[in-house]
Parts: C-alpha cells; structure tokens; sequence
C-alpha cells in the first residue's frame, strides 16, 4: 500500500468512467443546489464519477436523513437508561442491570421486497442483525413488522409468500428466534410492502463494540464475503450505454447467505472478547462508503483505503462500484496497530476472509486509490450526518382532511359479527406464519408468538427477562397522524406492560411516502410529534431507528405507518403473563376507559369503508398510571393474564383469551351490563383486559381504585365458548374454526368449501 | 459422565444443548470443534441441531466430512453414545451410523412447534425413564425432517424395533393426520442395532426448563444418565 | 416429449450454495475447483407434436414461474423420447 504521504494531487478519474456533469449528478439523485455544494467543498474541483458516487450515497436519505433529522431530533433521544444517544452506533444501547445491556434496532427493507421478496425480506434481516451484533451483543430475538395489499391480490400472494420464506429461511438459518411481529393487508400497501425488520441482542458493558474510526497508523480490515455488483446504486445504469450483457450481468438484487452470517457473527462476538479493536461496523446499505465514512466520522480521522485490495467476486469491477456495492454479509473493521493478527487469527477461524485494506490517518481526509492513484480525496466531515451532509426543512400543507364517510353500519348478528372479525385476514390466527419461523431456538422463549401481547424471551444465564413487541395501526394514523402515533406508542407499550415488563425505550421504522409532496411531509411531521409526545408521556426514549420514505403506490402513498418497536424489562422471567386465560373461575376486568368508536376500526374496514371518523383520543397521562399499575398487578400476582384491546374491540379480546388458554378449553362468560355493538365491537386506547384470581380480587380493586385506574368487572372465565349474558354466545368449536382458517382462506391456502 | 457437544460451522442449538445439560444436569460438558481429530476421553456425544454449512447441498451432507466425524464415527462403532438432534440426526444419516435419509418436508414448508410423539420402546438407554406409550411433547423446527427408508428395509426397521419415537396427536394416536412432516410410519426418532446410537428430529435440549416451559425433554437425557449410573 | 429446463444462477449473482460446496471440496483435498455453480434441472413430459413448439412454451413457463429472471437464467432443450 503506499504511504499516506506518498499521495499526491487531486484524484484522477479512472478510465471508462464517464464525464462528471450536473447532468450526471442529476441521475444520481443529487439536486442542482448539492451539486455545487459538492463543487464547493472541493474548492471549485469536479469530482471523480467515484467521488460523485460516494456523496450521492452518503447525502441519501438513507445515510444523512436529510429530509427528516430536523423532526426526529424533536424525538427524546437520550436518558432514561440508555448507554448511547440514537443514532450515535449502529444500534441503541439500553442498560438492563447486572453489567448487561441491550442492543436493538428495526429497519425497513420495503423496496428490495418489492422487486424479489424473498432475497428483499432475506437480506432485511440479516442487516438488522448485523447491526446489532456489530456492537458486540449477542442477537437473542427477531421480530417481523409486514403490510400487504389486499390478499385477494394474486401478486400480493406471492409477494407475501416470497417474504414468509426469506424471513424464515435467514432467521432460522442464523439460528435467532423470530418471536413476534405484525401482519397486516390493506390496498394501500398493494404495490408497495412494508418489510420491518427487528434485531434484539445483549451484550456485556465491557464488551460494546464501537462503530468508529480513531488512531492514525491503526488498520482497516474487511472481513466477510467478497464483494460484487450487488444493490449498486441505479444511478449507475442511468449513466452508461446498456448493452444486453450489462443488463444481465447488473443486477440490484442482493442475494443473503445466512450461513456466511452465522460465521460473521460468532467471529464478530469473539472479537469482541479481544481489546483488539477500535471499532467495526457493517457494510450495509452503501457498504464500503458508509462504513468507513460514518466511522472516520464519528471519530474525527480519516481514512486511507486501497481498493485493489478489496476482495471481489468479479473481475473488472471500478472504483464506483467497489465502493458502492451493497454485497451482504461483510463487515470493515479497524484494529489497532499490531494486533492485526489477532483478528485474522479469529476471523479464518470462522472460515472467513479477513483482508487488510488501509489504514486510519489523521488528516480527516477520505481518501482512496486504486492502481497506485488516488481516486478519492474528500473530507470526511463534508460527508456525514451533522457535518456537511444537508438538511432541509421541507414544505408542509395539510392534506384535505379525511371526511366522514357514510357512518358504517353497526353489527346487527353479534355471533355472526364476532366470527367475521376472528377470521378476518387482520385478525385471524397467525399460526401459517410463525410455524414457519423457529420461535424457539436457543431455548429461552418464554412467551412465543401468539401466546401474548408481547414475545417474553429470557435473558441468557439470568433470571431476567425482556418482552418485546411492534406495533402500529396505521388507520389510525390515515385519519389523524399526530394521534394515530400517540396511540401506536402507547399501545407499543401497553403490549410490554401486559407482560408485566416496563418499557426501557422503543426503535421506530418511518414508513412514508415521498417528503417532497407537502402533504406526505405535513403527515410525517405530525407523526414524529404525536410520537414524541407519547414517547415523553411514558419515559420511553427512541434508541434509533430508520426512516423509509418513497414508499408509493400509483394511486398514492402508503399509510403514514410509524412502526414502534418496545423492549421491556422484567427482573423474574417466571413472573410474566401471557394473554391466554389460565384457569376456570377467575374474575375477568377491563382496565381502563370505556369510551370506544368505530373510526379506522376493523369492523369499519370489514364493511368496505376507508378509515374515517373522530379517533377516540388517547389520554397520556392515564395510560402512563394504567401501565405502571398493570406491570406491578402481573409482577405481584395479581393478574394471571392480560391482553390489550386493540382491532376487533372487547369480544375479539376475550375470544382470543380464550383461544390461547391451555388445550382451548377455557372460555369465558361476560356480565357486561350494556351489550352495545360500540361496547363490543368498537375500538378505543387503553384499554386492557385482565384475569384476576378471585383470592386476589379484594386487593387488585383496592389498588385500581387507589391509583384512579379505571376497573370494571366483567365476568368470569369457563365454560366452552364465550357469552355475553343471555344475548349471544359463541362455542368454542366456532371461534376456532374461524380463528384458524380465517388467514388461510383469505390467502386462498384453503378452499372455502374444504372448512365448511 | 463425560458429554462432547459437536460444533460444526452453522450449528445453531450446539449452545441450547450445553446449557440443557450441564446447568440442568450437572453434567460435564466439553464443546468439541469440527476440526479437533480426537474426542478425548468421553462418555456420550451430541451432535446438535442448526444448519451445518447452511444445509446448503443436503442437510448434514458437507458436515459429515468434518475432520472430527472419523472419531464419532470410530467412537460409535466401539459402542459408545451419540446422539444426533434434528440436523445431528442428519449428519448421523449422512455418515452412515443409522439408516435412511431425512427429506424436505412435505409441506415445503420449515415447520416449528411443540410437537407430541410417543415412546415406542421404553427399554433403551434413551428412553428407560418413559412409560411405555407415554405421550412427551417436544418442540420440532425442520425444513428437512420427512424420514424416508426404502419399503424392504423400512419393515427390517421396524422388525428390530429400532424406532423410539413417533409423531402422534396429543392422546397418542399415530395417524397420517398427526405426522407433520410426512415421514414414513410417523417416524420422529430412531436407534442403530446396537442401540448405542440414537437420532431424533425434535428438540429435547429445549424443554429442560421448567423457568421457560413444559420439561418432557429432561426424560431423554435422564434417561442417558441413569444409563451410565446402572452401569 | 421430454423438455429439460436447467436453470442457473445468473453469472455476477452470490450463490451461496455453489461457494458452500466449492470449499466443501477444497477440504476435501479438490483443490484444484476453481468454482461451483448450484443450480436445478426440471424436466417436464409434454403432450407436443412440434419439438421447437415445445420449447417455446416452456421459455413460457421458465418466465413466469420456473426461474426468476432477477437472479436466474435458463436454458430449455427438448430431448426426444427413447423407448
């Protein structure tokens, strides 16, 4: 490699690479203004097609959110327990006591599974994993946050059966439970899937890997897969004659290899057993350029990179497009100087290709040569998120506001309406999906999916435990942002706190449309503010997170869909609840308000109607009081079981109590005094049902009562089936033949006829 | 007693089966790399469960050529204990120590769930803990789990009462309609000849605590141990 | 008559199968594979009087289900029936 100082001059543009022009700089998603930014931090110097490439990816809205930090940093980013500000590494850090911390982070990976949903949905995963076992965390769970458009949809089909199996095919591969997540269809994602990935990990503090760059003279090692034209930005295509070969050689699609992963990952985690290194970090989207930038970045150095050295996986491949590749599975590590061996040592170990391919220097400057010549040479500040990467306030005008369509008819058969809503594709068992994800692997699921509101997964060699859950309603959002993201917070939550964990702080995918439209911007800005105000309401801190904008159908935007996932901590792994009832003869209560209404309901939906009316509103402070009362009522004994009441109202809730109780053999039958269609089927925040032993009644009231949570007695678990007085009941037999075939039949996995 | 839990690249619940054993058990336990040539002295060993090599030929096909398989193979054939779970079962197959190979299942689909199967022998070293026909609950999580043995053979393996574990419906009928994965005569587990060697696809090493769920699977190991204490 | 499609990773594409098995064989002393490339073959018995007919209908039935044009490519033959 040759000497820093060796280097000389401005960088020289490689042969083939065509001229650098606004026109280029155009196609690369670059506007007229960056462009002669980008002029001006090269003193007036016209940067290299190489250069041009590494500014467009580091000024995306992926790496600088450039279009969103002035909103995300109204969020409350810090305090509480968190061992690092959001966005500082690769992914939050919360301290969950005994030296233990958590790591966790979700991310959207919408549009590569919009092209090839399994590599898409794949490739989602095994980024997010990445990201947290970068900082040296363990990952000890997985959670899937997906949308679909109608599941009619013969596409829609094969999208979501595509994305099933690349979840399920990576996860369990890498050998890291998948534990929960959401599943939902609405026409509004029909041409443009919400992939949401999460990633849990634990690490000890002395163990934290770092994602940074320091110490000049210290090396820079790429470890993993060797790289090829994966995932190389479009702009590429954009700017060069196709021919027929280079369009079949050239492809997006990044291909996952979950085996490579799993070595990655231990090699990574014994390297974080040495003080061998300064820091490591991913290279993910935009590999080599976001990797080594960000981390020169965050510790003010720079960075000397020789590409020859860059193990490839074709010939013939430039400069731009070693350093714009998006090859899975690789990682750019820096190690101090001298201890090189140390980690070439772990990483062949493993299998696995480590190769020196620069060093830290301390002259801020990226830089990078191949054939001996500089063909990068930009200062590293001018690149990065709170340094010369812009930012903008973008122009927002609310939409129209959502008009009321016409009311929608109330329930009028409420036997035939519960059925409906238990075998509608929103609500209907998930069972087809999560068989197909090993939720148990590493033996420490406690609560697995559809046992609970949230997953309860133990924390390895301690009594500790974490339940973890995603959540967002998005129709309530399509009618009002600022209060659809409100209540997605709480319910994030309230879905932890039914496990009897307490919320530690929650991850957050933004999920929008394309921000240069004043309405999609006006939307998301209110979303970030109803989330901050929830997220301060209930001491939840945002760790982190991704935004993913541009997510468009040709008939508009999709949801504004702000998806919360919520890590919760309890101290005994044993004193948790899932939501099944667990014995005959316990007293049935509803925590919280009854106020309830049809707006952005599943009934509504059911009905063919988009969301619309007045949202119930969420009452902050009562959820923060009914939260804190619900974790201490599991954590003392006093419930025995908790579910949140979200779509499908009070009798979907108690169905689905009953269908989780051991060998379905428990129902319930409720003493609700007025059995309304609203009481029933309508949908309102904070609300909760429980399961009190009777011994533990007295005391349960008592304390409600103490702490002004609302507490209403409704009835008591047994018999086959659930009533409501003598107005309508259903059996057993019923709810789960619905229940069960109802997602099946929906996607055309069943025929109808074969279950009647 | 002396346990060697494998580990081979891709293993996944090598980690699970330690933990089963010796934080559960109290047993000695020494994880042995796939390239170490020697088992050492040893009592029983664990090939586990994952995706050796991501399982990307056959499930268990590259691993079987681990420099460590010739001692397992060599450890075996003098009579010693191995156990292959789920993807050990795959490489036991795949190396010759029991018959017949493990299919994609016939859903194509992965599938994991606690999975019922019933105890078909209750006279081997793996199993004399269990009643006769008792119903243990194990989770199950394979892509590749149908067993399948060619008719002649399958009915000599059956003849010799080689197999120990079926899939069942919680009452413990064996039908068609409570075998998950499409494996002939609902076969879940199986021993060699000798009865030294056994292979099963579900997972006992994840039901040993009491802390996470239900703990039918400690009778397989117990089994094992009160083996080793008989004799 | 029997048609052959053989499909194949797409040159450029990762295939994690081909590079599991290259250093499968490598340890097994075959050092002398420089690549390996997994992909599937599907034969399919067809009711069809015009081989190049034939063919043309399975290129149909490549595009649409039996490879995936982002990341395969296939080959379609028809090999006439030996009794």
């Amino acid at each position: 490699m040759p000497a820093p100082t060796e280097l000389t001059g401005p960088p020289e543009p490689v042969p083939g690479d065509p001229e650098v022009t606004l026109e280029l700089a155009r196609a690369h998603q670059l506007s007229d203004e960056e462009y002669e930014r980008i002029l001006a931090l090269l003193d007036g110097r016209t940067p290299t097609f190489t250069e041009l490439g590494v500014y467009s990816v580091m000024w995306s809205e992926h790496a600088s959110y450039k279009n969103s930090i002035l909103q995300l940093k109204t969020l409350p980013r810090s305090g509480g327990r968190l061992l690092v500000a959001a966005g500082e590494e690769n992914a939050g850090l919360v301290d969950i006591g005994d030296g233990w911390a958590v790591a966790f982070k979700i991310e959207s990976h919408n549009h590569p599974s919009a092209v090839e949903p399994y590599q898409g949905a794949a490739t989602g995963v095994g980024g997010i994993l990445r990201d947290v076992f970068t900082m040296g965390a363990r990952p000890i769970a997985l959670l899937d946050s997906l949308r679909f458009g109608s599941p009619s949809d013969r596409r829609v089909r094969y999208l979501f059966d595509g994305v099933v199996r690349g979840i399920a095919d990576y996860g369990n591969c890498v050998g890291v439970p998948t534990v929960g997540g959401e599943l939902y269809f609405e026409d509004a994602y029909r041409g443009n899937p919400l992939v949401n990935a999460m990633a849990v990990g634990i690490v000890h503090h002395d163990r934290v890997l770092r994602a940074t760059a320091e110490g000049a003279g210290n090396s820079v090692i790429y470890i993993g897969s060797r790289t090829g034209r994966d995932g190389i930005h479009g702009a590429t295509f954009a700017s060069e004659e196709l021919s027929e070969e280079s369009t079949s050689r050239r492809s997006n699609v990044q291909v996952g290899d979950p085996f490579t992963e799993k070595l990655l990952l231990e090699a990574t985690l014994a390297l974080a057993e040495t003080d061998a290194l300064v820091g490591i970090q991913d290279m993910g989207a935009a590999g080599l350029t976001c990797s080594s930038c960000e981390m020169a970045g965050r510790g003010g150095a720079g960075i000397l990179l020789d590409l020859d050295r860059v193990p490839l996986r074709e010939p013939g491949m430039t400069p731009y497009e070693i350093m714009l590749s998006e090859s899975q599975e690789r990682m750019l590590v820096v190690a101090k100087r001298g201890r090189e061996h140390e980690v070439f040592e772990i990483v062949r170990r493993w299998d696995l290709q480590a190769v020196e391919v620069g060093s830290i220097t301390d002259d801020g400057r990226m830089r990078a040569t191949s054939g001996g010549k500089l063909v990068i040479d930009i200062p590293v500040e001018s690149l990065v998120l709170g340094g010369g990467a812009p930012h903008y306030e973008r122009e927002a005008e609310a939409p129209e506001p959502v008009t009321f369509s016409a009311r929608t008819g109330e329930p009028e058969d409420f036997s035939a309406a519960t059925l409906a809503l238990l075998a509608s594709a929103n609500i209907a068992s998930r069972r087809h999906v999560f068989q197909q994800y090993d939720h148990m692997v590493r033996a420490n699921t406690r609560v697995g999916p559809g046992r609970g509101d949230a997953a309860v997964v133990r924390v390895p060699g301690t009594r500790k435990a974490l339940a973890l859950a995603t959540d967002c309603n998005a129709r309530l959002l399509r009618i009002d942002p600022r209060e659809g993201a409100r209540q997605a917070v709480a319910e994030a939550c309230r879905n932890v706190a039914c496990a009897g964990a307490t919320p530690l702080g929650i991850t957050n995918c933004l999920n929008f449309g394309n921000p240069y439209k004043p309405a999609v911007y006006w939307t998301f800005r209110e979303a970030v503010a109803g989330m901050g105000e929830a997220c301060r309401a209930l001491a939840a801190p945002v760790t982190g997170g991704n935004v993913s904008f541009y997510n468009e159908n040709p008939g508009g935007a999709v949801y504004p869909t702000p998806v919360i996932g919520a890590v919760g901590l309890t101290e005994d792994v044993e004193r948790t609840t899932g939501m099944g009832f667990v014995r005959e003869g316990e007293a049935v209560f509803l925590l919280g308000p009854s106020e309830t209404g049809w707006a952005g309901s599943e009934w509504q939906a059911l009905q063919g109607d988009e969301p619309a009316g007045a949202l119930v509103p969420i009452d902050l402070e009562l959820e923060a009081v009914l939260q804190r009362f619900l974790i201490r009522s599991v954590n003392s004994g006093w419930v025995s079981a908790a579910h949140d009441l979200s779509e499908g109202g009070l009798v979907v809730a108690i169905a689905e109590m009953a269908l989780a109780s051991p060998g379905r053999r428990i129902g319930a039958m409720i003493e609700l005094e007025e059995v309304t269609a609203l009481a029933l089927f309508g949908e309102g925040p904070s609300r909760v049902a429980v399961t009190v032993p009777v011994a533990e009644m007295d005391a349960f009231e008592q304390a409600a009562e103490a702490e002004g949570v609302p507490a209403q007695w409704l009835g008591t678990t047994g018999g086959d089936g659930i009533g409501f007085r003598t107005v309508f009941s259903v059996s057993m037999h019923e709810l789960a033949r619905a229940f069960d075939t109802g997602l099946g039949r929906a996607l055309g996995l069943i025929e109808s006829a074969a279950v009647s | 007693m002396n346990w060697g839990v494998v580990v081979f690249p891709g293993s996944n619940c090598d980690d699970d089966a330690h933990d089963a054993l010796a934080r559960i058990f109290g047993q000695p336990v020494r994880m042995i790399w796939h390239r170490e040539t020697s088992l050492g002295d040893l009592d029983a060993i664990l090939l586990p469960g994952g995706f050796s090599y991501g399982d990307y030929l056959r499930g268990g096909a590259i691993a079987r050529f681990s420099p460590v398989m010739e001692d397992v193979v060599r450890f075996a054939r003098d009579g010693g204990v191995v156990i292959g779970i789920c993807n050990g079962f795959q490489i036991l197959t795949e190396a010759g120590l029991l018959p017949g190979a493990l299919l994609r299942n016939r859903s194509l689909r992965f599938i994991c769930r606690d999975q019922p199967v019933r105890v078909e022998r209750h006279d081997t070293r793996f199993t004399n803990a269990c009643d006769p026909g008792r119903v243990l609950h194990i989770p199950i999580a394979h892509n590749e789990g149908a067993y399948y043995l060619p008719g002649d053979q399958l009915a000599r393996l059956e003849d010799r009462g080689a197999v120990v574990l079926r899939y069942c419906a919680p009452d413990g009928t064996v039908s068609g309609e409570h075998n998950p994965n499409g494996s002939v005569n609902n076969i879940a587990g199986i021993v060699n000849e000798a009865g030294n060697v056994l292979g099963m696809m579900p997972h006992p090493e994840r039901c040993c605590d009491a802390a996470i769920g239900h703990t039918d699977g400690r009778l397989i190991f117990e089994s094992v141990i009160s083996s080793f204490v008989a004799a | 008559m029997r048609i052959i499609v053989e499909v194949m990773p797409k040159e450029g594409i990762l295939d994690p199968q081909g590079k599991a098995v290259q250093q499968a064989l490598h340890q097994l002393g075959y050092g002398e594979v420089r690549e390996v490339r997994v992909g599937r073959r599907i034969e399919l018995e067809v009711d069809a009087g015009d081989p190049a007919e034939a063919v043309r209908s399975a290129e149909q039935m490549a595009d649409t289900l039996l490879a995936n044009e982002n990341i395969e490519r296939y080959q379609v033959h028809a090999v006439e029936e030996t009794v």
